[in-house]
């Protein structure tokens, strides 16, 4: 049983369609990581889970109930969190107001809170008082997902943790996955890293010019496969 | 020692210009909306107060505390219903719809209220006076600037200590990441346009009660709460509290000297001040 899918998911920036009919599903506990070149549509997918596209209502599904055409708000209230693209951290807020502004509105009794995210990622407690924009890109990354996590959310969207940031420091983001996974959200990582992807994913969704190319078990891809659904060509 | 009883009463009249720039600073503040309206809303506040002190029989301090909310009420639902369709990336909508606005609400208080100025009653409150050496200082104006100063403690208090300041800064920072977190931008503005409102009403009450009102002088009040908004620096509150102190000083001092120039020294100062530092005294270090 899917806890999340899309079903002929299109998406269109003015003119310009985005996406063409992608179909995906996340199953509870789950970790899918959908993968592709700039352009192929990962953040347009993203957008339109989340509520800041909206789209025909059928064509996003979360837990039984039709969500295409619901704004971000109420999505993100049903237990869908996203860290965005680029971090998006609150200039105006320090680290901490950033993490707590994660659960605006909502009383949430869950694995998450300060305390939590803070024994994950202390350095966050040593920075608390500081703007969010204060700090390095993996510190900031680090927030923006400890503010995904303080609503407790049953999926969490990451798109492109590894963005701009140092190989190591992308290892360290990693790490926090399995107790990400054990505090029973299921995940959804956009990832141009193939590496990573494969490393972390249950099931890994290829994409290219706004369609699914490939997908599967990491261990049932081989490289060439995903070379051409990626790139489109035989490298 | 006429000087220091002109510049003292300069300060005092500043707090008077600083509560009609709080409500424009916050609103402008968070969606960087600019309500042409914001002075006229102040006199419909003051009308209202005079409506409720007649009608009820209250004096206006009392009139004020049943007006707080039905201003709220007015500033959410105006702008749920009005402004936040115009806010957007183009700044034109929004300014045609507030003045609009403006040249409705003037209107319909000609309408309802006639063309006759009015003052809210003061009983003794509006002469009584504290001796302060060889000085005397009104109770009322004291009482203004301490609403002012109070006003703008509250105000930061409510951005920099709640969960609702908080929303209010991640709106004005990023609004659709704002909504990720669970956040309706739509009632946050109109959450902040009701706060605003609730200040004017403040305003409103001291304007009535130091001066004459007639529908007419809206307008004006806009220009000196821009001024002081500007003055102090876009985005600081009390910033905007030392910009209507410098008009108010700057206004009564030109009074002293002139009575003719009492506006005119007014808008003098401004200009000097935006000459001297573009920004205004405490420019935000964002945007």
């Amino acid at each position: 049983m899917s806890l999340l899918s899309t079903h002929d998911l299109t998406a269109h920036y003015g003119q310009f369609q985005a996406l063409f009919g992608v179909g995906l599903e996340l199953r509870e506990g789950e970790c899918v990581a959908i993968i592709g070149a700039n352009g192929a549509g990962k953040t347009t997918l993203m957008r339109s889970i989340s509520g800041i596209l909206r789209n025909v209502s059928s064509m996003v599904r979360f837990d039984g109930q039709d969500i295409g055409e619901m704004p971000a708000d109420e999505v993100t209230k049903l237990g869908i969190a996203m860290v965005p693209e680029g971090r998006k951290l609150f200039p105006s807020l320090t680290v901490e107001e950033n993490l707590l502004i994660g659960q605006y509105g909502r009383k949430t009794d869950g694995f998450w809170s300060l305390n939590t995210i803070y024994s994950m990622f202390p350095i966050l407690r040593e920075r608390r008082h500081n703007p969010g924009t204060a700090l390095s890109g993996g510190q900031q990354q680090m927030v923006a997902i400890g503010r995904a996590l303080m609503s407790n959310p049953r999926v969490l969207l990451c798109d492109e943790l590894s963005l701009g940031l140092a190989p190591v420091v992308i290892r360290d983001i990693y790490a926090a996955m399995p107790r990400i996974r054990d505090s029973g959200a299921s995940i959804v990582v956009v990832e141009q890293d193939i590496g990573q992807a494969l490393k972390v994913a249950d099931r890994v969704y290829c994409m290219m010019e706004g369609r699914v190319t490939l997908s599967g078990r990491p261990a049932d891809l081989d490289r060439s496969a995903i070379h051409y659904a990626y790139f489109g060509a035989n490298v | 020692m006429i000087w220091v009883d002109t510049i003292i009463q300069g300060i005092l009249l500043g707090g008077l210009y600083a509560l009609f720039a709080s409500g424009l600073s916050l609103v402008f503040g968070i969606m960087r909306l600019v309500n042409l309206a914001h002075g006229d809303l102040i006199v419909l506040g003051a009308y209202l107060i005079l409506l409720v002190v007649t009608v009820l029989g209250l004096s206006p301090m009392v009139a004020l505390v049943i007006a707080l909310p039905a201003m709220f009420a007015l500033g959410f639902g105006l702008q749920k219903i009005v402004l936040n369709r115009v806010l957007g990336e183009d700044i034109l909508p929004p300014l045609l719809v507030t003045f609009g606005l403006s040249v409705v609400i003037q209107n319909a208080l000609l309408e309802s209220f006639s063309a006759d100025s009015r003052r809210l009653p003061t009983g003794t409150l509006g002469t009584a006076s504290i001796q302060m050496g060889t000085i005397s200082v009104g109770v009322l104006p004291l009482l203004t600037f301490a609403s002012a100063v109070l006003v703008i403690i509250v105000l930061n208090q409510i951005f920099y200590r709640t969960s609702l300041g908080r929303a209010f800064r991640a709106t004005s920072d990023d609004a659709t990441t704002a909504s990720l977190m669970g956040i309706k931008p739509g009632n946050i503005f109109a959450a902040a346009t009701g706060l605003a409102m609730t200040i004017v009403t403040i305003a409103a009450l001291y304007l009535g009660m130091r001066a004459n009102f007639d529908p007419a002088i809206g307008p004006a009040r806009l220009i000196y709460a821009f001024e002081a908004v500007i003055i102090g620096g876009l985005g600081s509150l009390w910033g905007t509290l030392a910009g209507g102190v410098i008009i108010g000083v700057a206004q009564t001092v030109g009074a002293a000297i002139n009575p003719e120039w009492q506006i005119l020294a007014g808008h003098l100062a401004f200009l000097a001040v935006l000459l001297i530092r573009p920004r205004g005294l405490f420019p935000r270090a964002v945007d």
